[in-house]
């Protein structure tokens, strides 16, 4: 009997892990180690450096964003553009050398799956994008760079991402 | 040298750069870049209720919170010690534009003539900073993530559902900004 239970909740949380997993593109975490809670601060060191640059490339402006969606300014599509083709070349020489974890773990790379959500939940964050001139990175650096409000800002997009769990059954994907 | 580091920085530094935090992520422990999960953990730990798309090891995306917390602290960092306060130099076309809405202060990266506590009880600053927040938590979940995880981690390793995620992000943005966002800006 007691195997059965363990197994039974084994077989639900790998269901969750796939949940996790396949329908995210973002936040995969591969990682099978185990390490103390203080590993996790090189992670914060690597925001830093992501938010000290997402200031000043100043993508997280109001005003670029409205300039990229008018197509006034050429610089937005140049930050991302080339942001793209360094993240590709790095990945592609991830996989050629087979370059592994500074743990020594493979690193693993992840198929999306298609769903309607991109398209859908695509469109309405555009809208979101455009009017707040933020995705969620800049949400946090704004708050950082001392424009305040945008905390509820903030608290408004966990909302929103809370009302999506909510709903999520009877969308369309 | 620190006089440039204080100038903005042109696209072609700035976009490899953030285009470098995939590998180093992914180098420091099999973590793929994305900031929208962060809100998903969020709600995870603060109000799972019973919604099973909340149920799931929060602890192990732990990594994905202390980033973002990096990403308001590097924000805090470059606007406070590595910035030379000159306003924003945007497109002359959109000043004019802007100054129809009563939009003129360019100092902040967020026009202080919307994003500001008083506004926040005036329905243009309601919609553009509630609803639109909203829209970013909601839209990003639903998309399987935003522009960090699709537009920059997907696209890298060549995935064309990211592909059809950055194409709607920028659809819905350039139509909101064009044809919508005018009306709202004239409340």
């Amino acid at each position: 009997m007691e195997t059965i239970v363990v197994k039974n909740s084994f077989v639900e949380k790998l269901n969750t892990d796939f949940e996790v997993r396949s329908l995210d593109s973002v936040c995969i975490n591969t990682s099978v180690l185990k390490h103390p809670w203080w590993y996790n601060i090189k992670y914060m060191v690597a925001g830093l450096l992501f938010g000290i640059v997402l200031v000043k490339t100043e993508v997280i402006s109001w005003f670029r964003i409205q300039e990229m969606f008018r197509f006034q300014s050429f610089h937005m599509y140049g930050v991302i553009g080339s942001a793209v083709l360094t993240a590709m070349m790095s990945v592609w020489l991830i996989k050629k050398f087979r370059i592994k974890t500074i743990y020594g773990e493979p690193i693993q790379l992840y198929k999306i799956r298609f769903s309607k959500g991109q398209v859908y939940g695509g469109l309405l964050f555009g809208f979101g994008w455009a009017m707040t001139g933020a995705c969620p990175g800049p949400l946090f650096a704004l708050i950082g760079s001392g424009t305040t409000v945008i905390i509820v800002t903030l608290l408004s997009a966990i909302a929103g991402t809370w009302v999506y769990g909510f709903f999520r059954e009877k969308l369309p994907h | 040298m620190i006089e440039w580091i204080k100038n903005p920085w042109p696209w072609y530094i700035g976009g490899p750069l953030i285009g470098l935090s995939v590998p180093l992520l992914l180098i420091f422990g099999n973590k793929r870049l994305g900031v929208s999960s962060s809100l998903r953990h969020i709600c995870a730990i603060c109000f799972p209720g019973n919604i099973q798309f909340f149920k799931y090891d929060w602890k192990r995306e732990m990594w994905n919170l202390f980033f973002v917390f990096g990403i308001a602290a590097g924000a805090f960092l470059a606007v406070t010690l590595l910035s030379n306060h000159q306003p924003i130099n945007v497109n002359p076309k959109l000043v004019s534009e802007l100054k129809d809405y009563g939009i003129n202060d360019y100092s902040k990266l967020a026009p202080p003539d919307i994003f500001n506590w008083s506004s926040l009880f005036t329905v243009k600053g309601f919609v553009l900073m509630v609803v639109g927040g909203f829209l970013i938590g909601f839209g990003t979940r639903y998309a399987g993530g935003c522009t960090s995880g699709h537009s920059i981690m997907g696209l890298s390793n060549l995935q064309w559902p990211s592909l059809v995620a950055t194409i709607c992000f920028m659809i819905g943005g350039i139509v909101m900004a064009n044809f919508i966002l005018p009306s709202i800006l004239r409340i």
